[in-house]
């Protein structure tokens, strides 16, 4: 078994591990850090399949991860900042039950 | 030239949206103008070369791909952005008064508005993968903060579960281009296409990639994020949402299928597309006609809408790309109509329960009015833009002789009609006791403001499309896919 085939299965197993807990958990904040867990599943993916070339390890790849990482930020801060927001508005930390309105 | 008219499109609303964060408030209104206002000569130049037949296309900084970042421009991008400028500036010209851009509310708006018309721009223009998975990026999370810009609990809930949603569906794309660009060695989308093979990878790759599309094109049965997230937004997002942003997903799922090699998943992954299309027709219609809210009822047939959209993979001919490239613009000029009309009758009547459209023909006539024309696009009758598209998607459904095609579109195209109907049918009853009960919490009704004016601008263009089908048409057979059917 190869290094590559065992970052790959980590990788899948992560990944499954995220997207379970985004449809399982009731709490945004554990859906939150459900999709940061997939992320960084992704992330150990493109390590993997851009890492060590007989020239040294691939460009395009640490700058992938780099920008991903990134995005990942932005996207964790503003959602963050949506949850609390949405609390402080209807004291609910979950997308259980109805739309109600009027 | 045509380097600075594309980075004019992406740089000038993107700085624009940075400046009116930064700067005093009664500086907001005309940088955001000015802004706008260049858009078109940005377009121009690049609409001269591609009308030629050629395709623009710049390197960033000068690197060719792999290692660099392309920007290219073929008639398929230049459709899409020349129907974002369109609805763009019409939808602005209401923002102007819906969002006063020196108010609290505009304050919050405006550069929001002008980084999700960068993004979008952006995205058009982008012929890599990663660089698409950035600006999708862009365009959800922009696109989920104007959804909540309202504060409104329901609003507030719509856009948490969109982005989530959405948040997922890009995991799902990035996980997808990590692994093409594991087995290809690129990010490009035309290299990407050259240089797949069709093995179990590249099958897991596409199938990963095209469920995260689907999420972000709220294709049944992955549409539960839309009807709440577009009918819960304030009435100029809701417009763009569903005119543009959804079909930013699509625009990829069509790039990466007939441009880069997706259609390596088989005639049987592309029937599935298509029966899903099918089944958010029917869907989608049902659901519209069963809703007691006007803007409910104008996102679910979003929902249909884009269905129609789905029956290009299944079909793979040059006919009903030529269709479905021009529903997509026709429908997102009607729909913006659509959605304008229903928020300034929502916030004229100040509610959008059906039962309160009662006699609202008599006050609020231009909204109805502009409602009415954009449904008649909807239903797809003559002589509206929504014809010309049903009507050669119908032709190219009937030469491939598939039935069962021509059988959902026309049964969409009858649905449409019993919602559409059921609102213009409301709206000019007369109301019982004969007093107009719509004065009961009415703002300010019955004025012909912008507001009013920026929707039946649109849906007067949404018809003006049937008439001037030519043209368009002209231009998207400037860039069909390589290697179609005719």
């Amino acid at each position: 078994m190869s290094s590559a085939f065992v970052y790959v299965l980590a990788a899948s197993a992560v990944f499954g591990v995220g997207v379970y807990g985004l449809i399982v958990a009731d709490h945004l904040m554990r859906k939150l850090l459900s999709l940061n867990v997939m992320g960084s599943a992704v992330f150990v993916l493109i390590l993997t399949v851009g890492g060590a070339t007989p020239a040294g390890p691939d460009p395009v790849a640490q700058a992938l991860i780099l920008t991903g990482i990134v995005i990942a930020v932005a996207a964790t801060a503003f959602a963050l900042a949506l949850i609390v927001r949405m609390f402080q508005e209807t004291g609910l930390t979950s997308l259980r039950g109805r739309d109600d309105d009027d | 030239m045509t380097t600075e008219a594309l980075a004019l499109l992406v740089f000038a609303p993107l700085v624009a949206g940075l400046v009116v964060i930064a700067a005093p408030r009664r500086a907001a209104a005309p940088v955001a103008v000015a802004a706008l206002l260049t858009l078109p000569f940005g377009l121009w130049p690049l609409t001269l070369v591609v009308w030629r037949g050629e395709t623009v296309q710049v390197a960033l900084a000068g690197f060719a791909p792999p290692l660099g970042i392309v920007w290219r421009v073929d008639a398929l991008a230049l459709t899409m952005l020349w129907l974002t400028l369109v609805v763009v500036l019409v939808v602005s010209l209401h923002a102007l008064t819906s969002f006063p851009p020196a108010s609290e509310s505009g304050q919050r708006f405006w550069p929001l508005w002008l980084i999700l018309i960068a993004s979008v721009h952006a995205l058009f223009v982008s012929a890599d993968l990663f660089n698409l998975y950035v600006t999708l990026e862009l365009v959800t999370l922009a696109g989920v903060a104007m959804i909540a810009i309202g504060g409104k609990p329901a609003a507030m809930r719509a856009a948490m579960r969109y982005l989530l949603l959405g948040l997922m569906a890009s995991l799902f794309y990035l996980l997808a281009t990590a692994l093409l660009y594991g087995q290809t060695g690129t990010l490009d989308l035309y290299q990407v296409g050259e240089r797949l093979d069709d093995g179990a990878l590249a099958l897991i790759a596409l199938a990963l990639m095209v469920t995260g599309l689907l999420v972000k094109a709220a294709i049944v049965p992955l549409h539960v994020w839309l009807p709440a997230a577009h009918g819960k937004a304030p009435g100029p997002v809701s417009a763009v949402l569903s005119a543009l942003v959804v079909k930013v997903a699509l625009y990829i799922l069509i790039r990466l299928w007939f441009w880069s090699g997706g259609a390596a998943g088989g005639d049987g992954a592309a029937l599935l597309l298509g029966l899903l299309g099918a089944l958010a027709i029917v869907h989608g219609s049902l659901a519209a006609i069963t809703q007691t809210r006007l803007k409910m009822l104008v996102a679910y047939s979003t929902v249909a809408q884009l269905g129609y959209v789905m029956l290009l993979f299944p079909l793979a001919s040059t006919a009903a790309f030529r269709a479905v490239t021009f529903h997509m613009v026709a429908h997102g000029v009607a729909k913006a109509a659509m959605f304008l009309a229903a928020a300034n009758l929502l916030h004229a009547l100040g509610s959008d329960r059906l039962q309160r459209l009662v006699g609202a023909d008599q006050r609020h006539g231009v909204n109805v009015l502009a409602f009415a024309l954009a449904g008649v696009s909807i239903m797809g009758l003559p002589p509206s833009g929504g014809f010309v598209a049903k009507w050669m998607l119908l032709e190219a459904a009937w030469r491939q002789q598939g039935w069962g095609w021509v059988a959902v579109i026309s049964l969409g195209s009858l649905l449409a009609a019993v919602y559409v109907f059921r609102v213009v049918a409301l709206a000019f009853a007369q109301p019982k006791g004969g007093s107009v009960r719509a004065s009961v919490g009415a703002r300010g009704g019955g004025r012909f403001d912008t507001t009013a004016l920026a929707a039946l601008l649109l849906a007067v263009l949404a018809i003006l499309l049937g008439f001037a089908s030519a043209p368009l048409v002209a231009l998207i057979d400037r860039g069909l896919p390589p290697g179609m059917l005719p």
